[in-house]
């Protein structure tokens, strides 16, 4: 690899390095990456020139107008990793996103205490990262193949979520750890109930050449089976859901699909807006925290009369923390909102 | 049965006296650090007029009294230091009258904040009081006879600014009104505009009589309420930042609080700030006028506001809140006891770094909790540490903690708030001497015989 491009850290006598090709940009017929960006306003050109110097190191107004919305880690098809080598840069140059206090609060609230629990363990387990919400929400028939073989706590949080924070150097402090602590347990496959788990070991793990010895199991393909195993059991629901997509779904976009298929699976109509796929809204819940009341409320607004609009009579979540920051602003429109756990449990008549 | 508890029988019925250890036991102590004394006597009267007779039976005999509501104002001021009789007042509950246009209500002088609480939202949705974070148990004539705080001290100053009238018995047995109700059959101020004697009851700790009647101001009450968190990393940005809500007029009521447990609060400053609507509209409006005044601090990163999730917000807005009396019972043993000098806002990042400081000297665990008062006028600042009941070193690293917080906050410029007596000494060796006399004057001219809840603002 060019040592240019090349942003490593040494853990442990172990190099891991961001797999970052310049020449991928300066021969990108597109510069999606940028372009695409819901936050900016920039053409191809600039969205080149503006890689080009990120990834040499110099200054760019992306470090200033980029709001963390993960997006152009999908919009880029060329296998770079534009938002993962803008978040190095930031840091690096100390340019902070979120406030101070809101990162040390993360920090804090993700450092293993040795309070983790796990059910019983098998080759095959379920993840609930550090989603205390899945403890109540894991359980059915759908689950009933694996459960109880679960896994909750600190020690297995991904920490994706502080390159929100412009601090990667945390995850990179820390992913590792988590990957030994499943080394540990001798898992084989490892299905992730949050989304942002599975990018982190299906995408930004390997992004950085660390080695994941499981197989990484997103679970919307999870209850995709499922719900085909126990297809005789599926009551049609008949209802028109809007689904909210999380930023950490963009480390997964080959997953995407399944959304669009476990809901024609359970026969419900996935209302089509404005703000879907790749042009998908954030929830909001980070803008608040980072750049105050005028962005989150304008993202939320939109994303939520654009559901309103379609007729949405749900709103399908795939992130809890979406959910507890939009819930009950949809709910006070009028839209349900509901976890893709539960709308498959619904359909096979348990709730 | 001696003669004095027959006698005490006869005034108040021999069910609500007790000269028994069982009962003396439990009135020698309050949930603080202060150490027992038992008193003599036990009385639950149930009317002014009791206590009168109560009253004048101990002047007569030079008998010290100690009115007691709830007994948890922790620093030991229910503790009858002398013996005598502790008077309880939890049997004077009633709700006497209640104005809704005019937003009073009289109370009797032991009727908890639970008690009127639940009263005013069940008859009378859209009124609603001061109230405090103690237990529900403590009583609305304790508070306003400390000068607390609650959850409208921000707007409206100290719950006792709310007063509008009292009834007090006076340590010579005379009923006594104050106020307005003193001409007019209408209680609405307590002074104003005639001289403010109640001025020689409140802060007094029982000591120049008992209150037996409150009225008391009530506020409107809004449908919803809701709150968010301001974090900052800087105790240096705190008073700005209190200065910033208050000046939005938006705000109900503003806690601020630093701990370093749970691991979600360590190496932070939280501005728990609430608000109120009755319409979506409305409280959405405010949030964002909440949010407009702090964006300086977001755009510069020195805060941010922290998502509440929908799971904390009942515990946020429960009223006491009772996340406090769970604080009291971290170490297990359930001993909790703070100092709260009343001090001005910028002297937070002051008072922070000092109960930093006596956490780590006498390996403590802590929460340093502040109380806006009257739009930044000033606050209560809580130093409040945590001990154990059953480890005795504890409890006294925690009793030097809190001298030393003692000594801190009369040199930072802050007046102790519900003194213990110790701390009272202290005050009144600091005060202008002319002002302790006048105090000297004012207690030897009511309370000659020295009766009432003696040891406490004793100026000698
Ligand atoms: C967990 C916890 C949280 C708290 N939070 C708050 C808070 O947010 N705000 C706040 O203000 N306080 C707070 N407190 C302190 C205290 O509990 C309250 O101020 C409470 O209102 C005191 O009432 P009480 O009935 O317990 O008073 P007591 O301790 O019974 O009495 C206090 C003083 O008043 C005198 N007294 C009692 N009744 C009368 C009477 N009728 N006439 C004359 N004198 C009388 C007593 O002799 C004593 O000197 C808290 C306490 C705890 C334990
Ligand atoms: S990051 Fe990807 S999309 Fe952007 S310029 Fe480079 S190759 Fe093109
Ligand atoms: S992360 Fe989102 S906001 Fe930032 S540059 Fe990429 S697409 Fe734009």
């Amino acid at each position: 690899m060019d040592k240019e491009n090349c942003l490593g850290w040494l853990k442990g006598g172990k190099m891991y390095a961001l797999n970052f090709d310049e020449n991928l940009c300066t021969t990108c017929p597109t510069g999606d990456c940028l372009v695409k960006c819901q936050y900016m306003d920039v053409e191809k050109d600039t969205a080149v020139e503006e890689m080009v110097k990120i990834s040499r190191g110099e200054d760019s107004f992306v470090f200033k107008d980029c709001v963390t919305c993960y997006g152009c880690e999908e919009y880029c098809k060329r296998g770079n990793h534009p938002f993962y080598l803008i978040t190095e840069r930031r840091e690096e140059k100390g340019i902070l996103t979120s406030p101070r206090a809101i990162t040390k609060q993360w920090i804090n609230i993700g450092e293993p205490q040795g309070k983790y629990r796990l059910g019983k363990v098998k080759e095959k387990v379920l993840s609930f990262g550090f989603m205390p919400e899945f403890l109540k929400w894991v359980r059915g028939r759908l689950f009933e193949d694996v459960m109880p073989s679960f896994i909750f706590g600190q020690e297995f949080f991904c920490n994706v979520v502080y390159i929100h924070f412009a601090n990667t150097s945390i995850i990179k402090e820390r992913l590792p750890m988590v990957v030994d602590n499943f080394k540990k347990l001798g898992v084989k496959e490892v299905v992730f109930i949050h989304d942002e788990c599975y990018g982190a070991f299906a995408h930004l793990a390997p992004a950085y050449g660390i080695k994941v010895p499981f197989k990484s199991i997103h679970y919307f393909e999870y209850l995709y089976k499922r719900l085909q195993e126990l297809k005789d059991e599926i009551r049609p629901l008949n209802i028109k859901v809007a689904y909210q997509r999380p930023c950490s779904s963009r480390l997964s976009s080959d997953k995407h699909h399944f959304v669009a298929d476990i809901m024609e699976l359970i026969g419900v109509d996935l209302v089509e807006r404005e703000y879907q796929g790749e042009n998908a809204l954030c929830c909001g819940g980070i803008f608040s925290m980072c750049f105050g009341y005028d962005l989150a409320n304008d993202v939320q607004k939109r994303n939520i009369d654009d559901m309103a609009a379609n007729g949405a009579e749900y709103c399908v979540f795939n992130c809890p923390a979406c959910q507890s920051t939009l819930g009950e602003k949809v709910a006070k429109r009028g839209i349900k909102p509901v976890h893709m756990i539960d709308i498959c449990r619904m359909a096979i008549g348990e709730k | 049965m001696t003669d004095i508890t027959q006698a005490l029988a006869e005034i108040v019925g021999e069910g609500y006296v007790s000269d028994q250890p069982e009962e003396a036991y439990f009135y020698a102590r309050d949930p603080g650090l202060m150490p027992a004394h038992e008193p003599d006597y036990v009385v639950v009267p149930k009317t002014a007029e009791e206590i009168q007779k109560v009253v004048r039976l101990a002047n007569r005999d030079k008998i010290p009294i100690v009115p007691m509501g709830a007994g948890m104002a922790l620093t030991g001021l229910v503790i009858p230091l002398k013996g005598g009789i502790v008077i309880d007042m939890k049997r004077m509950t009633g709700i006497l009258a209640i104005n809704e246009k005019a937003r009073l209500v009289i109370v009797e002088g032991g009727i908890s904040q639970g008690l009127l609480k639940a009263y005013l939202e069940k008859n009378y949705p859209k009124l609603r009081h001061s109230i405090p974070d103690s237990p529900a148990t403590a009583t609305i004539a304790a508070n306003v006879m400390i000068h607390g705080q609650g959850r409208l001290s921000q707007q409206y100053g100290f719950n006792s600014d709310m007063v509008a009238g009292l009834e007090v018995v006076l340590p010579s047995g005379e009923i006594c009104k104050i106020g307005s109700c003193s001409i007019s059959p209408d209680w609405f101020s307590k002074g104003a505009p005639m001289p403010d004697l109640s001025g020689l009851f409140l802060g007094w700790f029982g000591a120049t009589g008992i209150i037996t009647k409150v009225a008391l101001k009530l506020y409107p009450k809004k449908k919803m309420r809701d709150v968010e968190i301001f974090i900052t990393d800087m105790e240096e940005i705190v008073p700005d930042i209190v200065h910033e809500l208050t000046y939005t007029e938006m705000v109900e009521d503003i806690t601020v609080f630093a701990q370093p447990l749970p691991m979600i609060f360590r190496d932070n400053h939280h501005i728990t700030i609430f608000f109120t609507g009755d319409t979506d509209t409305e409280l959405e409006f405010k949030r964002k006028m909440v949010w407009d005044a702090l964006d300086r601090f977001i755009k510069s990163k020195d805060g941010g506001f922290m998502g509440v999730p929908p799971v904390m917000k009942p515990t946020l807005l429960d009223s006491p809140q009772r996340s406090v009396t769970r604080f009291a019972d971290v170490k297990k043993g359930g001993g909790f006891e703070y100092s709260g000098p009343i001090i001005l806002v910028e002297k937070y990042p002051e008072c922070s770094r000092k109960i930093r400081e006596l956490a780590e000297k006498y390996d403590l665990g802590y929460s340093g909790m502040a109380r806006i008062i009257g739009r930044g006028h000033c606050m209560m600042y809580g130093f409040a540490f945590t001990f154990n009941r059953a480890d005795p070193d504890m409890m006294e690293r925690t009793r030097k903690a809190l001298h030393e917080v003692s000594e801190y906050a009369l040199e930072a410029g802050g007046v102790f708030w519900k003194p213990t007596v110790n701390e009272q000494k202290m005050a009144l060796d600091k005060m202008d001497p002319n002002t302790r006399n006048l105090m000297g004057m004012i207690k030897k001219n009511i309370d000659p015989n020295g009766i009432m809840n003696p040891g406490n603002w004793e100026v000698n």
